[in-house]
C-alpha cells in the first residue's frame, strides 16, 4: 500500500475515532476530555516536506472543527504541532548515523524513549494551545492548568494503548529507494 | 527588493505558519460572527451526512430508553384529551383543529416540529447539538428546542438546508430566563462547565421557602422558548452572605447524555416581536 493511501485511510480513522468513539462517551471529568488524532500528524512520514505538514496538519484541525462547531480551534493547534514536529525530531535524531532508518515516527524506529518524549513535547504543545484559546473565552487560570495536565495524561495513556495495540508494520528505508 | 525577497524564501515555511495560524484564529473569534457564511453551511451538510450514518446504528441501542420518555409524553397528553372531561350542560363539542385561530380568539402561538438528533457531546465546553431538519423543513435561527418528554434543550443557531445546529444548554454562553414554580421568582439559568447534569441558576432573590426538589420551569419572557417548560428541580442551595441572593444548582430534568428525539418550537410571532423591538430601539435612541 502507498503511503499516500494508508495515511489518507488513517486519516478518516482517526477523525472518525475522535468524533463517534472519544467525543460521545459519557461525560468522565470536567477536565478530562480524551484526544488522539492528532496522532496522525504524528505518525506521517519523516520525509514530508514541511510546508506539507503545516497544510495537512490545517486539514486535520479543520476537519475535527467541522465536526465540534468549533472552526479554528483544533486547526490552530494542530498547525502548531505541525511546525514544530520537524524540530523535535532533529533534536531526536541520532547524531552519528544520517537520521531515522524507518519510514515514519514508531517506537520501532525510534526507540520507546525518544517516541514517547516525542509524542509527550508535541502533545504538551498541542494541549496547552488549544486550552489556552479555549481559556480565553471561558475558564480560570486554574482550571487552565488542571485540563492541560489532565487532557496530556489521557493523551499519553491512549497513544500507548494505541502502540502496543496496533503495531504498524515499519518499512525499513534503504539508499536504493 | 532583493533582500525582501530572499528573507521571504527563507523564511516562507514560518510565515505560512504564521498565515495558517493567523485564518485558524480568524475562524475562531469571528466564529458568532461567520457561522451564516456558504463554507459553514456546505461543512454543515457533509457532517450531517455522516452524522445520519453513524446515527441509524447508535438509534438500535437506545430505543428503548426513547420508548419511556415518549409513553410518558403521550401519558400526560393523554389525560389532556378534551373526552376525558365531561360537562353536563352543554349541547357543543369542542372541535380543534389546525387554524391558526378559533373563534373565541385564541391564537395559535407555539408550533412544534420534531427531529431527530444526529450528532451530541457533553464533554466540551460548548457543546452543540446536530439535528435532521434544516431551513428546507422551515427550520430558522433561534427557534426553542425541547426534548421528547418536553423538557429544554437548546436553541437553534445555526441552519443548512437539511440539518441544523442546536446550542445545547450544556454551553457555557447559553441564557435561559427560568422560574421557580413555588415561589414565583425568576433568575437566569447557565451551564458552569462543571457537570453535564447540573445547571447553575443565579440571582434569585432569598427565600426561606425554597427547597431541595422544587421545580424551575421556563419564564415567559423568552421569544424563542415557550414558558412552562421543564428545565430541572433544585439540587442544591447555595448562599451568599453577601448579598440578598442565593445560587441555585439544578439538576436538569434532560438527559443530554442520551438525547434522541427532540422538538424544534416555531414562534409564530416571532417575526412581530423582533421587529417591535428594534423599532423601539431606533425610537428610544
Amino acid at each position: 500500500m502507498s503511503d499516500l493511501l494508508r495515511n489518507i485511510i488513517r486519516f478518516m480513522l482517526f477523525i472518525l475515532v475522535q468524533v463517534y468513539v472519544l467525543n460521545t462517551i459519557p461525560h468522565l471529568h470536567r477536565f478530562i476530555v480524551p484526544y488522539i488524532y492528532f496522532l496522525f500528524i504524528l505518525w506521517l512520514p519523516f520525509n514530508v516536506s514541511r510546508m506539507t505538514l503545516l497544510i495537512v496538519g490545517f486539514l486535520t484541525g479543520i476537519t475535527l472543527d467541522f465536526f465540534m462547531m468549533t472552526p479554528g480551534l483544533h486547526a490552530a493547534a494542530c498547525v502548531l504541532i505541525a511546525y514544530l514536529r520537524p524540530f523535535v525530531i532533529s533534536i531526536l535524531s541520532p547524531k552519528d548515523a544520517s537520521g531515522f532508518n524507518y519510514g515514519e515516527p514508531s517506537p520501532k524506529a525510534m526507540g520507546w524513549t525518544p517516541y514517547l518524549v516525542y509524542t509527550f513535547i508535541l502533545t504538551v504543545f498541542h494541549h496547552s494551545y488549544m486550552v489556552l484559546l479555549e481559556w480565553l473565552s471561558f475558564g480560570s487560570f486554574l482550571s487552565f492548568l488542571i485540563k492541560v495536565i489532565a487532557t496530556t495524561g489521557i493523551s499519553m495513556l491512549l497513544i500507548i494503548t494505541t502502540e502496543l495495540l496496533f503495531t504498524r508494520k515499519a518499512k525499513f528505508r534503504t539508499n536504493t529507494a | 527588493m532583493r533582500n525582501i525577497f530572499l528573507f521571504i524564501r527563507r523564511y516562507f515555511t514560518f510565515l505560512t505558519f504564521l498565515l495558517l495560524q493567523a485564518v485558524a484564529i480568524w475562524f475562531l473569534f469571528n466564529y458568532n460572527r461567520f457561522h451564516r457564511a456558504k463554507g459553514l453551511g456546505v461543512a454543515n451538510e457533509v457532517t450531517g451526512w455522516f452524522n445520519s450514518r453513524y446515527n441509524t446504528a447508535e438509534d438500535f441501542f437506545k430505543m428503548k430508553e426513547e420508548n419511556r420518555r415518549l409513553h410518558t409524553m403521550n401519558d400526560s397528553l393523554m389525560n389532556l384529551l378534551s373526552d376525558n372531561f365531561v360537562r353536563i350542560d352543554t349541547s357543543s363539542i369542542t372541535v380543534s383543529d389546525s387554524i391558526p385561530f378559533d373563534t373565541l380568539g385564541h391564537y395559535r402561538r407555539y408550533l412544534y416540529r420534531q427531529a431527530q438528533v444526529m450528532y451530541n457531546t457533553v464533554n466540551l465546553e460548548k457543546n452543540y447539538i446536530q439535528v435532521n431538519k434544516g431551513s428546507n423543513h422551515g427550520i430558522k435561527d433561534d427557534m426553542g428546542v425541547l426534548g421528547s418528554d418536553g423538557s429544554l434543550v437548546g436553541k437553534v443557531v445555526n441552519v443548512s438546508p437539511n440539518f441544523s445546529q442546536v446550542m445545547s444548554m450544556l454551553h457555557v454562553q447559553n441564557r435561559v430566563d427560568v422560574y421557580l414554580k413555588k415561589v414565583g421568582s425568576s433568575g437566569t439559568i447557565s451551564w458552569d462547565a462543571k457537570d453535564p447534569r447540573f445547571l447553575m441558576l443565579t440571582r434569585i432573590p432569598r427565600h426561606d421557602s425554597i427547597q431541595k426538589g422544587d421545580t424551575i420551569l421556563t419564564g415567559s419572557y423568552s421569544v424563542s422558548i415557550p414558558p412552562n417548560k421543564l428545565v430541572g428541580f433544585v439540587e442544591e442551595i447555595i448562599r451568599d452572605k453577601a448579598s440578598n441572593f442565593i445560587t441555585i444548582r439544578v439538576r436538569m430534568a434532560a438527559d443530554f447524555q442520551d438525547l434522541q428525539q427532540v422538538f424544534i418550537v416555531e414562534n409564530l410571532q416571532y417575526d412581530e416581536q423582533m421587529r417591535l423591538l428594534d423599532e423601539t430601539r431606533k425610537k428610544i435612541k
